[in-house]
């Protein structure tokens, strides 16, 4: 008897789906409800799903750092923050408000704080990097709570949303199902580029950089260029996010620049499994989720982070994959 | 050097004065709070991030003692008796199952537990910030100031507590097993030494060590539910600048960087003072990352 | 006082380990049992798993099948602090002496025990300080100012403190000026006498030959040969074979 490759389809009688096949299946199955969905949800929904793939977006490049590069990083706040500043400014200063340009001025933003973070990531370990990385959120926070002048302070920033514009081909208002379709796509694009991304040769050198630096090093990669690129990435898609975010709701706000919109983010990534990519997305609707139904049951008021902080450290506890941590090695093939 | 003489002696001598005192008041509570820390990070290899979090407890305890007792010193004591252990507790129950695992994993498990003890603090106490009156309200004329006798008062004690804590790690028999753990765990297990329990100690004490900084602190302002995030985040950088698990160091450190905001204090806002910390850690980081107040960089 | 009538329980048997490093399957079925008060050596190569089996004994390693008793108790999987109450001294490869602390606190690391009154106490310090002179020359010196040698003869003492039932002496001869290893063999002797059994893993054949009533030869992360240590000498064809002498 031979034993056919894994990775080839195997002819068992009935013909069988190979791995790929399998992933596309199952991938075209969600984008499908994720499409229809706010056709059949009620307003409010409709704007939380959206929101929860830009909170989705923003765990999975974290998960970048911290589920393949093994870097835990604090700094996604500032990422997220500035891409979300340099939106508001690009919608703010340019008239009448182009969302392409926002999207560029808000990855710049982004970029600037990543190539920061970057710098110092390769010159700090572990906990060293994690704790720099908060700083420079708070660094960001205080910078941008305090130039009242420019970033509207403690108050924010409040814009209009940008119209749908391709140049010449069609420009429209969004409406919140279009947003929430525009929002999949970049979404669902992120999560195939950076899928793609992992898998790829620089994917495994950061993959072996998380299982033993050292080693990695002697064997002649530059790990310090490795992690700066995993760095500026991360800091891009975090940027992405905040772009989203600002353009979801037309307003920016220094309380996102705060560390603990980090320290959340990474609680999305391991209650939804780490080094997954799509893990992260799914751990963040379950948050939000979870906060909302608490919150409707118990009111407002209701302290919904003690349950959940709760839940959080029993995960790390007696569950550290997360949810999707059974199919961490099926989704990374 | 001509611009900067006549800089420096536009500033009145009397405000270098004052804010060097608050400097140093403020740098010997930041002690105490960076000593807990540097101490479990030594020892243990936690980071801990619910750290401010016991101060702010610490300084909530106090709160209700003092109401029901009206005894300052009651509360002091007790506060520091009553989080140390519950931080036991706590270490036992979260911290001991993640022995051996990536730090990672404590990292994010004391910032689960700070989150969870904030939102507490927030819901049982409410957004009101609460106040530990004055244990003496006698002050003495500085320059044009009364300055409260207090505030050195509270500077003092943290300087004694940190002097005790000293002699106890250099004396006792628990000081001893506390500092062979610390330089090599297997063969303090293997002379017998408890090393769980030693850990457990370890975090019971940095715990109390914070909640007696949070009831000295409380008098000279509020206490509320996120006073710990701004002491936590500066514990951190006082502990990275004067050296991880540097005991000495981070007391240095401490006095350094408080004396380093009271400074900046006479030019900029207090919110945006925080500044100056924050580059005293990144030159750190860039040229002495191992410390400032290491003797030797490693 | 040396007992060897293996009829008598044995203080410390080892009953057929497995131990593994990670995925490498280093002790493969070791076997071994030390009697009250006896000395016993463990002879091979470098790594064949001689320190990996005092480390099983001492509970730094578990090991994945196997068990290992003391005075007839299973003590596999209790931790090492529990094992060193218990009465098993060790004392490891390249010392482990705590550098930072000094002569005394290392002493007092043992020392420090419930149980331990202060006339005990005193009489503990007076032998290891009449054994071991230099150490009470130097009881205020941080240990890592010391020599090898009076390295070595700091972790001997500080596994005394803990009045054992018996001693793992990991290769304690090495490194040390010939001087220093007799000055080691008489410890042995003083320790034998005084009951204390000895589980000696060694390189210096003749040395242990002398001091050793058995010897365990292991290869390959297991015993292959065992006997009396009078019944070979350096020359035997075990030795020959198992140590490439």
């Amino acid at each position: 008897m031979t034993t056919a490759p894994l990775d080839k389809p195997m002819q068992i009688g009935k013909a069988r789906l190979n791995h790929t096949q399998i992933f596309w299946i199952g991938f075209c199955v969600v984008m499908a409800v994720l499409i229809v969905a706010p056709l059949l949800l009620p307003e409010f929904w409709r704007r939380f799903l959206t929101e929860s793939l830009i909170w989705g977006l923003l765990a999975m490049s974290s998960d970048l750092l911290i589920g393949y590069t093994g870097m835990v990083s604090f700094g996604h706040s500032a990422f997220f923050g500035l891409g979300m500043y340099g939106a508001a400014a690009a919608l703010i200063a340019v008239k009448p408000p182009n969302l392409w340009l926002a999207i560029m001025f808000g990855l710049a933003g982004a970029g600037v704080a990543a190539l920061f973070v970057a710098y110092f990531s390769t010159r700090l370990r572990d906990i060293y990097f994690a704790i720099t990385t908060l700083i420079f959120s708070q660094i960001f926070y205080v910078i941008i709570f305090t130039w009242t002048e420019v970033t509207g302070g403690e108050n924010g920033l409040i814009f209009d949303r940008p119209r749908l514009s391709v140049p010449f081909v069609y420009n429209v208002r969004f409406t919140s199902t279009t947003l929430h379709w525009f929002v999949l796509a970049v979404v669902a694009g992120s999560y195939l580029f950076l899928r793609r991304v992992t898998q790829s040769p620089f994917g495994m050198v950061l993959q072996s950089i998380r299982e033993n630096e050292p080693r990695t090093l002697a064997i002649g990669y530059s790990v310090a260029r490795y992690k700066m690129v995993a760095v500026m990435l991360s800091g891009l898609f975090a940027g992405l996010a905040g772009v989203l975010y600002a353009v979801q709701n037309e307003f920016a706000a220094p309380n996102f620049v705060f560390f603990l919109t980090s320290g959340e983010t990474v609680i999305y990534n391991v209650i939804g499994g780490i080094g997954t990519l799509v893990g992260p997305i799914v751990g963040a609707g379950f948050f939000q989720l979870a906060r909302e139904l608490l919150s409707r049951f118990f009111g407002d008021q209701f302290p919904y982070l003690i349950p959940l902080g709760i839940v959080f450290i029993a995960m790390i506890i007696f569950l550290p994959q997360g949810i999707l941590g059974f199919a961490r090695r099926w989704l990374n093939r | 050097m001509g611009a900067i003489a006549n800089f420096l002696h536009a500033i009145p001598l009397e405000l270098i004065i004052i804010q060097t005192i608050n400097g140093v008041v403020t740098g010997m509570i930041l002690a105490l709070i960076a000593s807990g820390l540097t101490l479990i990070f030594g020892i243990m290899d936690v980071v801990n991030f619910a750290h401010g979090e016991l101060f702010m407890l610490g300084a909530y305890v106090g709160v209700v003692i003092v109401a029901v007792t009206g005894s300052f010193w009651l509360g002091l004591i007790a506060s520091a008796l009553i989080v140390g252990i519950f931080g036991a507790a706590l270490q036992i129950v979260t911290l001991r199952p993640l022995i051996g695992r990536d730090p990672l994993n404590t990292i994010l498990a004391t910032f689960g537990i700070s989150l969870v003890l904030q939102n507490y603090a927030l819901w049982q106490f409410g957004p009101v910030s609460r106040k530990i009156p004055d244990p003496m309200s006698s002050s003495f004329t500085l320059f044009y100031l009364q300055y409260p006798w207090y505030r050195i008062v509270i500077a003092l004690l943290s300087a004694a507590i940190i002097g005790g804590f000293y002699l106890f790690l250099k004396y006792s028999k628990f000081g001893v097993w506390i500092r062979a753990t610390a330089q090599d765990r297997v063969m303090a297990q293997a002379m017998g030494i408890p090393v769980p329990l030693v850990y457990t100690g370890v975090f019971a004490i940095g715990s109390a060590m914070a909640a007696a900084s949070g009831v000295l602190f409380a008098p000279t302002t509020g206490v509320d539910h996120s006073m710990g995030l701004d002491w936590v985040l500066k514990a951190f950088i006082v502990v990275v600048v004067g050296g991880m698990g540097n005991l000495g160091g981070s007391i240095l450190a401490a006095i350094f960087i408080s004396l380093l905001e009271s400074y900046a204090a006479i030019w900029l806002d207090p919110s945006q003072a925080v500044i100056v910390s924050f580059v005293a850690l990144i030159l750190t980081l860039l040229f002495r990352p191992t410390g400032l107040f290491v003797a030797t960089p490693k | 006082m040396s007992v060897s009538a293996d009829s008598t329980e044995p203080l410390v048997r080892v009953d057929d380990v497995h131990t593994y490093y990670g995925k490498s399957h280093i002790l493969h079925g070791v076997s071994l049992t030390v009697q009250p008060g006896e000395v016993v050596g463990l002879l091979g190569r470098n790594g064949v798993g001689k320190s990996t089996t005092l480390k099983t004994i001492m509970g730094l390693v578990n090991p994945s099948h196997g068990t290992v008793l003391l005075d007839g108790n299973a003590i596999t999987g209790l931790p090492p602090h529990r094992l060193a109450r218990l009465g098993i001294g060790y004392v490891p490869e390249d010392r482990r002496i705590f550098r930072l602390l000094t002569v005394m606190e290392n002493l007092r690391t043992g020392l420090d025990r419930g149980g331990v009154n202060e006339d005990r106490r005193r009489a503990l310090l007076e032998k290891v300080f009449t054994y071991f002179p230099v150490l009470a020359e130097r009881r205020s010196q941080a240990g890592g100012t010391l020599s090898g040698g009076e390295q070595q003869m700091l972790a001997i003492a500080r596994a005394m403190m803990l009045e054992p039932k018996i001693i793992l002496l990991d290769e304690p001869t090495e490194g040390l000026m010939p001087r220093m290893v007799s000055q080691i063999r008489r410890i042995i002797e003083v320790l034998h006498n005084d009951g204390v059994a000895i589980l000696l893993v060694e390189q210096n054949v003749p040395l242990t030959l002398e001091a050793s009533q058995r010897v365990y030869v292991m290869e390959k992360g297991s015993v292959r040969h065992h006997c009396a240590a009078s019944e070979i000498d350096v020359h035997h064809p075990v030795i020959k074979q198992y140590l490439g002498l």
